[in-house]
């Protein structure tokens, strides 16, 4: 494959328990563009972005994820990361006791060891965590707290798009960003995502509404559905799809599931 | 426990002989006949012994011993600590001892026997007193009688009616009304581990008058891997205001048992901290008792044990609401490996017209193998109709979503087990207020999770 490729999935079949779940995925992302995944609920949207991150508990059956160069399947999660892969997860962990600031430091200074850097020390890490923080209008006291704990839901998928902004990925793969955010906290989120996309990166936002889409204009636009992407297009076809719901695409109707969350 | 350099050097000969073991009332008549003591102690001596001797050890049938054998103490002979190593130890070698840098006042027992040599105090003109309880009881009994024995009853247990009728020495410190120990006063117990199986009585008396406020740091170790039992008993008096910091630190070798007590006696509008680290022993068991005996008074009890391998960490804890509007806030945290055990026994008692108690109990375990197992017993008894009393206790592992969190973001995986470790103890260390104390435990509780395989990862030699 071409080293211009950041993320090549081909022929994806995923599963938990010995249920399928991704039926068949593929999708290349190149630097620069931004993809979405939009499609119903158990469309295997998560679960995608689950298997790309490494979360253990999916079994793979068959196909291949090829990243920048290497089998991301054989890379452990923090192995990914340091690769320059991001989850924002949909639902951030709350871990009590482990300081916010710590945490990222430690996380930022793997990433540098293995990009060849030099550690930051606390006063370089203050100075980058201060311009970053910006980014996402977020209170700087909140890094003085245990990572995601008494932050109300806004918070936390900002602080997730913040870590973004402090480890710059080379893929940020955003789950479900927007759900549970105000249409403020929606638009502060997108924008930072925005200012975060460089011509050498890439991001895929998974999304199950098109409003996500209004802010983070994606080039691609992928259909999940009971584990396949039915449809792909341009920017247009998150419109088309809000305007006509999921059962207006081919091949999803069959499931009460798509139909369902069609609304 | 130590490393072995820290023992005497082994050209110093034994030349006391192993005495031959005799039945317990003999040792405790010819303990009896040297002594020079106050007739009130000689009595109250003779009355626990007499108690111990009807009840003897306790056995699993016992309600509060469930959970907690006590078989292998109790098939030990009883071999008091002879005082014949006290002196041996150069404070060079107390110099390796975690807290050495702090500053404040040190006394040093040595198999129970207080060490002047290795003892610090500072030259006082304000009244408060820091000594050996052998040194004030043959100067000022008359300030002792009054609470010596008098809070830590004889017939709580069998173990504190043993220490009540043979501890040895321990530590006395007064301070005054209104007076402020800034630094933590360090009292250090040291098992020589020269003699096999023998066992240490130390009763440490403190007294912290109306409005003063004092932090003692009580710290056991043992010099070598040789079984020991050590019976600590501790008897904290407060005066109104008065406001104390108290910390046992419990770090004996994997061969010793370790049962100790804490009794507090709690004024009007005192605010007491009292920790509890249980890092070492094979078997250790803590009695603490706070009695709210004044108004508004405040008690936190905080603690953290850590046990691998097959030893076993218990707590018993009896919280005594005695008067109204009085809070007591537990928290004790348990990280068990291997096929340790943790035992937590929380009894909460709010007497009638206790009112406007607010009483909270958390008790929370780790377990970091599959064979690890924890009993923990809240018991709440509440007379009293206008209260508020909670208590919570879990028994979980580390949180599979949280370490993936950690992982997506680039740290390795046992980085990432060993934050969540810390975080845990790290709860529990984070109340401690005298800052010094608070930094020295952090690390050295570090590196014992790190060093005793307790992540349950790598490290394996």
């Amino acid at each position: 494959m071409s080293m211009e490729t950041i993320l090549e999935i081909q022929d994806l079949h995923a599963g938990v328990d010995g249920k399928a779940i991704l039926k068949g995925i593929s999708l290349t992302i190149h630097p620069g563009e931004v993809h979405a995944i939009m499609g119903p609920n158990g469309s295997g949207k998560s679960t995608l972005a689950a298997v790309l991150a490494g979360r253990e508990g999916y079994t793979i059956s068959a196909g291949t994820v090829r990243y920048c160069g290497q089998d991301l399947l054989e890379l452990d999660p923090e192995e990914r990361a340091r690769a320059g892969l991001f989850l924002a997860f949909q639902y951030p962990v709350e871990i009590p006791g482990v300081n916010s600031t710590y945490f990222l430091k430690a996380a930022l200074n793997e990433i540098r060891k293995a990009r060849g850097l030099p550690e930051l020390d606390a006063m370089e890490f203050l100075h980058l965590v201060r311009e970053k923080i910006k980014l996402l209008e977020l209170d700087e006291n909140l890094l003085k707290r245990a990572v995601n704990v008494g932050f109300s839901g806004g918070e936390k998928k900002r602080n997730e798009i913040f870590q973004m902004a402090v480890l710059e990925p080379r893929l940020a793969v955003l789950d479900e960003t927007d759900s549970g955010l105000d249409i403020d906290a929606l638009r502060v989120v997108a924008n930072g995502v925005n200012k975060l996309k460089r011509p050498d990166n890439a991001q895929l936002v998974i999304t199950h509404y098109q409003r996500l889409l209004d802010y983070i204009v994606p080039d691609f636009v992928h259909v999940l559905c009971d584990g396949r992407i039915v449809k792909s297009g341009g920017k247009d076809l998150a419109l088309e799809l809000e305007a006509k719901g999921y059962d207006w695409i081919m091949g999803c109707s069959a499931s009460p599931e798509c139909v369902a969350a069609a609304t | 426990m130590l490393s072995t350099t820290l023992a005497p050097q082994p050209t110093q000969p034994v030349t006391t002989p192993a005495p031959a073991d005799l039945p317990l009332r003999a040792v405790f008549e010819q303990l009896q006949r040297t002594r020079t003591e106050p007739a009130w102690l000689r009595a109250a001596r003779r009355k626990a012994l007499e108690h111990f001797e009807q009840t003897g050890y306790p056995t699993l049938r016992d309600e509060d011993w469930r959970f907690t054998s006590v078989a292998p103490v109790a098939a030990l002979p009883f071999r008091p600590a002879s005082t014949s190593f006290a002196s041996q130890f150069s404070a060079a070698a107390l110099a390796r001892l975690p807290f050495h840098g702090l500053e404040g006042d040190r006394l040093v027992f040595v198999d129970g026997h207080f060490v002047p040599e290795l003892s610090q105090i500072a030259h006082r003109t304000d009244g408060v007193v820091v000594t050996s309880l052998a040194t004030a009881l043959a100067h000022q009994p008359e300030d002792l009688e009054p609470h010596l024995v008098r809070h830590a009853r004889a017939d709580d247990n069998a173990f504190a009616a043993l220490n009540q009728a043979f501890f040895t020495d321990g530590a006395f410190i007064r301070v005054p009304a209104g007076r402020v120990v800034a630094a933590p006063i360090r009292l250090v117990f040291l098992a020589s581990g020269r003699e096999p199986d023998v066992t240490i009585c130390l009763r440490n008396l403190v007294l912290v008058e109306a409005g003063a406020q004092a932090t003692v740091l009580e710290h056991s170790t043992s010099l070598d891997g040789a079984t020991h039992v050590t019976n600590c008993v501790t008897e904290l008096v407060t005066g109104d205001r008065a406001v104390v910091e108290h910390l046992k630190f419990q770090d004996d070798n994997a061969r010793a048992f370790h049962v100790a007590g804490f009794h507090a006696r709690i004024g009007r509008s005192v605010k007491l901290l009292a920790h509890s680290f249980a890092l070492g022993a094979r078997l250790a068991r803590f009695h603490v008792r706070a009695g709210l005996h004044g108004e508004g008074a405040e008690a936190v009890l905080n603690g953290l044990y850590l046990a691998n391998r097959e030893r076993l960490a218990d707590h018993h804890m009896i919280v005594d609401h005695a008067r109204p509007q009085c809070a007591s806030h537990e928290y004790y945290n348990g990280i068990l490996s291997d096929r340790a055990r943790g035992v937590f026994h929380g009894r909460i008692l709010v007497q009638p017209g206790a009112q406007k108690t607010d009483a909270k109990q958390t008790n929370k375990n780790l377990l970091l193998s599959d064979e690890a197992t924890v009993d923990t017993k809240p018991q709440l008894e509440i007379y009293a109709d206008d209260v508020k009393c909670t208590h919570g206790a879990t028994v979980g592992q580390l949180h599979p979503e949280q370490i993936f969190y950690l992982r997506a973001r680039g740290i390795p995986e046992e980085m990432a087990r060993q934050m969540l470790i810390h975080a845990f103890a790290g709860e529990i260390i984070d109340r401690v207020r005298c800052a010094p104390v608070r930094e020295e435990l952090d690390r050295l509780i570090w590196d014992r999770l790190e060093q005793q395989e307790h992540l349950g990862l790598g490290a394996h030699d």
